[in-house]
C-alpha cells in the first residue's frame, strides 16, 4: 500500500512509551496485590500458631504470649468514632461556610488554613498533644492522667477535619447553581436554602467525606500513640473514653520494633495490620462506590 | 404588609442566627490551626542557631544540634521522588489519556482508591515484609524510601489524573488532526499544560512523605546516628522519627530543642505546601484557555 | 479527477447520538465541495471519518468503504498519520494550540519529524502568506497564539494546516465564530486555495452554501438526501426536502 511506504522510526519510539506507560498504569493492582501477599505471608502463621481463644481474648500481654485483640480493637473503636462525632460539626460546618456562605476573599483566606492543617504531620500533633493538651486536659477534667483517649480523639478530629473539609467542600460545589436560584426564587432564605436544597442534593458527597474521614481517623498512628496512654484494657465502664487506651495502629507502632523477626508476637502484629487493612478497604471502597453511584444517576437525569 | 412581616422576621432571624454559629463553627476549626503555628514558632524560634541546623546531637541528644535528622530527612524525600514522580505521573497519563473505560481500568481504580486508604503503619508492615526482609535490603534508605514511594504514588497518580483531564479535549482533536501521534499530542501539548497541576500535586505527595513517621519506623529510621549515612543501605535519622523520640523516649529533654526540632520539620512540610500553592495559582493566572 | 470515493458508508455512535446511514458520495479535486444541512444531520461525522479523526471517538460500527486516492482509508492497517498529515482540518472555533504563533504553524511539520530550522521557517512564512496573516504577524511569531483576535486565530489555524502542504482541506463551520469581515476574509481565501486544493467545507448557513459551492450535498438525519453541483443544487433541488431547507422551511 502506497499510504504505508514510511511507517517512521517515531512511531517504534511510540510503542515502546505507551507500552511503558501501560504498565506504569497498572502497577496500582501490583501493589495492591503486593502488600495483601505480603502482609498475608507474614501474619497468616499467626493464626495456626496462637490459639483463636487467645486471639479473641480480653488480655493483651505479649510476654506471657497472650494476644487477645479484642482490646486493641476496641481501642481503635472508641478512638475512631469519638474522632468521628468531633469532626463532623467542625468539618461539615466549616466546609458548609466555605461553600455556601463566605464572600470570596474569606474563601481564599479559609482553604489554605485547612491546607495548612492538612500537611501539618501527625507527629507534630502529637507533640502538641503531649506537652499542651494533655496537661490541660489532666487540669481542666480533673483526671489522673491526661494520656486518654479522649485526647486521643480530640487530635484525630482535628486530624480528619481537612479530609471532611475537602471533600464535603467539593460535594457541594458540584451542586449545579440552578438548585440554589430555584430555592431562593421560591422565597426561602439562604439559611433554609443550604438546609432544603443544597445540602440534601450533596447528601451521598458528604457521606463520602464523612467515610474517608473516617478512613484517616481509623489508620492514624503517631498522634494517637503518643497521647492515649497504651494501655491495652478493655473499657470498664461509661468512663472509658476519659481512660488510656490502646489502638490497633499504636500497637504495631510501638511494638514491631522490639519484636523477633518470625515469633508469634510478630505474627500476630502482622494479622493486625492485616485487620487494618481489610477495614480500609471496606472503607475506601464504601465510599467510592457511593459517590460513583450518585454521578450515574445525575449523569442519568441531565444528559 | 405587615401580616408578612411578622414570620419573615422570624426566618431572618433565624438565618441570622444560623450564619452566626456557622462562622462560630469554622473560627473554632481555623484559630486552634493559626495558634498551632504560631505557638510552635513562637516556642521554636529561640533555638534556632548555626549550630543547631549544622551539628549533630550529643550528650544524649540533650544538647547539639539535629543535622544528621535534617539530611536524612532530605534523603528519603528525595528517594521517595526519585521512585515514585516517573511511576505516578506515568500512571496518571495512562489513566488520563490511554485507559478506556473497561473493568481493567475500574480495578485500576479501585487499586489507586485502595492504595490511598490503607493505614501508614501498614504501609510500613508491607515495606518491612518485602524490601527489609524478602528482598534483604535491611533497614535502610532505600527500604524506607520504596515504602513512602508506594504511599505517596495515589496522590500522584491521581493529582496527574486531574491536571491532564482539565486541559481542554479540543487541544488533542486538532493535535491528532494535525497528524501527530498520541504520545506527541500528549508529550507537546498536553503535558506541558497540565504541568503546573501535576507539579503541585507532586509536592503535595512529597510533603506528606517527608512528615510521616509510621511507614520509617522499621524500614530505615534509626533512634541516634554519630555520622551522616554514606550510602542508601545505611539506615538514617529523620525530623518525624527524632521529634517522636525526643518526646516521648527521653526524660529531661530540653523543651527548647524540641519545639526548635518541631520548628524545623513544619518550616519543612508548610514551605513545600507555600511552593505548592503558589505554583498553582500563577498557573492559573497564567492559562489561556 | 475523484479525490474521495464513498462507497455505502454508514456509521453508529456508541450512545447511538449520530450516525450515518449508506453514504455515496465522489469527491472532486481542485473544488470545493459543500456539505450542507440542518446540524446533527452527519456532516461533522462524514468529516471526521475523511481523516480517521473518528478514531478518537466512541465508534460502535463502521461498514462500507471510502477511498482516498483509490486506497480504502477505512483498512485498520492504514498509516493514519501519514493520512492525517495529507488531510487538514479546521475546527467551527478557532482552537490555537498552547504554543507561539510559529510553532502553532510549525507543529505539523515538527510532529512529521522535520527538525531543519531553515525549512521550517520558509514553510511557517509560506503557510502564513497562503493564508493571509504573514503581514499582521510576521512581526511577532514568538507571541501566544491565543494573542491574536478570533479571524486572525482562525487563519492561523488555516496556515496551520497548509503548512503541511496537504492534498484536502476540510473545514467545518469554520465561520461560526467570526464576524462577518474576518468570515468574508476566510471566503476569498478558500476560493483562491481550491486551485491547488481539494476543498470540502461545511458552512454554517445556507447563504455560505450558496456562495461557496462548486458541488453541494445536502445532509439530512445521517443520510445524503441529495448531491449535485453548486448551481443545480440551489437553483432548482430537485428532492423537496432540499428545496424545503433551501428556501428555509426548516433547519
Amino acid at each position: 500500500m502506497k499510504e504505508n511506504r514510511m511507517a517512521p522510526k517515531k512511531q517504534i519510539g511510540d510503542t515502546v512509551i505507551t507500552s511503558i506507560i501501560k504498565v506504569c498504569g497498572y502497577s496500582s493492582i501490583l501493589f495492591v496485590g503486593l502488600i495483601l501477599v505480603f502482609l498475608l505471608k507474614e501474619g497468616l502463621p499467626a493464626l495456626k500458631d496462637v490459639p483463636i481463644t487467645s486471639l479473641f481474648s480480653i488480655r493483651w500481654y505479649p510476654i506471657e504470649g497472650l494476644f487477645g485483640i479484642l482490646p486493641l480493637i476496641f481501642g481503635t473503636l472508641l478512638v475512631t468514632i469519638s474522632a468521628t462525632l468531633i469532626a463532623l460539626p467542625f468539618g461539615l460546618g466549616t466546609a458548609i461556610f466555605i461553600s455556601e456562605v463566605a464572600p470570596r476573599w474569606i474563601k481564599e483566606i479559609l482553604k489554605p488554613i485547612v491546607e495548612i492543617l492538612a500537611g501539618i504531620p501527625s507527629v507534630v500533633l502529637g507533640f502538641i498533644g503531649i506537652l499542651v493538651i494533655v496537661p490541660f486536659f489532666r487540669k481542666f477534667l480533673d483526671l489522673p492522667t491526661g494520656l486518654t483517649a479522649f485526647t486521643g480523639a480530640v487530635l484525630l478530629g482535628l486530624i480528619a477535619i481537612p479530609t471532611i473539609v475537602s471533600v464535603a467542600e467539593d460535594a457541594l460545589n458540584t451542586v449545579p447553581p440552578g438548585y440554589r436560584q430555584a430555592g431562593l426564587a421560591l422565597g426561602a432564605t439562604r439559611w433554609q436554602t443550604i438546609w432544603g436544597v443544597t445540602v440534601p442534593a450533596a447528601k451521598t458527597g458528604i457521606l463520602t467525606a464523612v467515610m474517608l474521614g473516617i478512613g484517616r481517623a481509623l489508620g492514624e498512628t503517631m498522634a494517637v500513640m503518643m497521647v492515649t496512654g497504651n494501655a491495652p484494657v478493655l473499657p470498664s465502664g461509661l468512663n472509658a473514653i476519659f481512660e488510656p487506651v490502646r489502638t490497633m495502629t499504636a500497637t504495631i507502632a510501638s511494638e514491631m520494633g522490639e519484636v523477633a523477626t518470625g515469633s508469634q508476637h510478630y505474627q500476630v502484629l502482622f494479622l493486625i495490620g492485616i485487620l487494618l487493612f481489610l477495614l480500609s478497604l471496606v472503607i475506601n471502597i464504601t465510599a467510592s462506590a457511593v459517590s460513583t453511584k450518585q454521578r450515574k444517576r445525575a449523569e442519568r437525569i441531565l444528559s | 404588609m405587615s401580616s408578612l412581616n411578622e414570620p419573615r422576621r422570624k426566618t431572618r432571624i433565624v438565618e441570622g442566627l444560623g450564619f452566626s454559629l456557622l462562622r462560630l463553627v469554622t473560627l473554632v476549626t481555623v484559630l486552634p490551626i493559626l495558634g498551632l503555628v504560631a505557638y510552635i514558632i513562637f516556642m521554636g524560634a529561640p533555638s534556632f542557631s548555626w549550630q543547631f541546623l549544622t551539628a549533630a546531637p550529643s550528650n544524649g541528644m540533650r544538647e547539639g544540634g539535629i543535622l544528621p535528622a535534617i539530611i536524612g530527612t532530605l534523603y528519603l524525600t528525595l528517594g521517595t521522588a526519585l521512585f515514585s514522580v516517573p511511576l505516578g505521573v506515568a500512571a496518571g497519563i495512562y489513566i488520563a489519556e490511554y485507559a478506556q473505560d473497561n473493568r481493567l481500568t475500574r480495578l485500576i481504580r479501585i487499586a489507586i482508591i485502595n492504595l490511598a486508604g490503607i493505614p501508614s503503619v501498614v504501609y510500613g508492615l508491607f515495606g518491612l515484609g518485602l524490601f527489609v526482609l524478602f528482598l534483604k535490603f535491611g533497614t535502610s534508605i532505600l527500604a524506607a524510601s520504596l515504602t513512602l514511594s508506594i504511599m505517596t504514588l495515589p496522590v500522584i497518580i491521581s493529582t496527574t489524573e486531574e491536571a491532564l483531564r482539565s486541559v481542554p479535549n479540543s487541544f488533542r482533536v486538532v493535535s491528532t488532526s494535525l497528524g501527530a501521534t498520541r504520545w506527541q499530542t500528549i508529550w507537546k501539548v498536553i503535558l506541558p499544560q497540565g504541568l503546573p497541576g501535576i507539579i503541585t500535586g507532586i509536592i503535595l505527595g512529597l510533603e506528606r512523605a517527608a512528615g510521616e513517621t509510621a511507614p520509617i519506623l522499621f524500614t530505615g529510621a534509626t533512634f541516634f546516628l554519630p555520622e551522616l549515612p554514606t550510602s542508601v543501605m545505611d539506615s538514617t535519622m529523620a525530623l518525624p522519627y527524632h521529634i517522636f523520640v525526643i518526646s516521648t523516649q527521653i526524660p529531661g529533654m530540653p523543651i527548647k530543642i524540641q519545639y526548635g526540632t518541631v520548628l524545623v520539620l513544619l518550616i519543612f512540610v508548610l514551605g513545600m505546601n507555600l511552593v505548592a500553592t503558589i505554583i498553582r495559582s500563577r498557573a492559573r493566572a497564567k492559562r489561556q484557555w | 479527477m475523484k479525490k474521495f470515493s464513498v462507497r455505502d458508508l454508514s456509521i453508529r455512535y456508541s450512545d447511538d447520538n449520530e450516525s450515518l446511514r449508506k453514504i455515496n458520495i465522489e469527491i472532486e479535486a481542485n473544488a470545493i465541495t459543500v456539505l450542507f444541512g440542518p446540524a446533527g444531520g452527519g456532516k461533522s461525522t462524514f468529516l471526521r471519518v475523511l481523516n480517521r479523526l473518528n478514531d478518537l471517538a466512541d465508534v460502535k460500527t463502521m461498514t462500507g468503504e471510502v477511498l482516498f486516492n483509490g486506497v480504502n482509508i477505512l483498512d485498520p492497517k492504514l498509516d493514519v498519520i501519514d493520512l492525517r498529515r495529507k488531510i487538514g482540518m479546521v475546527f467551527s472555533r478557532p482552537v490555537p494550540l498552547p504554543l507561539s504563533i510559529y510553532e502553532n504553524v510549525a507543529y505539523g511539520l515538527i510532529m512529521a519529524g522535520e527538525r531543519n530550522k531553515k525549512k521550517l521557517d520558509s514553510a511557517v512564512e509560506a503557510a502564513l502568506r497562503q493564508a493571509v496573516l504573514w503581514d499582521e504577524v510576521y512581526d511577532r511569531l514568538s507571541d501566544s497564539g491565543f494573542a491574536i483576535s478570533g479571524g486572525q486565530q482562525q487563519r492561523l489555524c488555516l496556515a496551520r494546516v497548509l503548512a503541511l502542504e496537504p492534498e484536502v482541506i476540510m473545514l467545518d463551520e469554520p465561520t461560526s465564530a467570526l464576524d462577518p469581515v474576518s468570515t468574508a476574509k476566510i471566503e476569498s481565501l478558500l476560493t483562491e486555495l481550491k486551485e491547488k486544493y481539494t476543498i470540502i467545507l461545511a458552512p454554517h448557513n445556507v447563504q455560505q452554501a450558496a456562495r461557496m459551492a462548486d458541488y453541494a450535498a445536502f445532509f439530512l438525519m445521517g443520510e445524503l438526501v441529495e448531491f449535485a453541483n453548486g448551481k443545480d443544487m440551489f437553483l432548482m433541488p430537485k428532492d423537496k426536502r432540499s428545496q424545503d431547507y433551501i428556501t428555509g422551511r426548516f433547519g
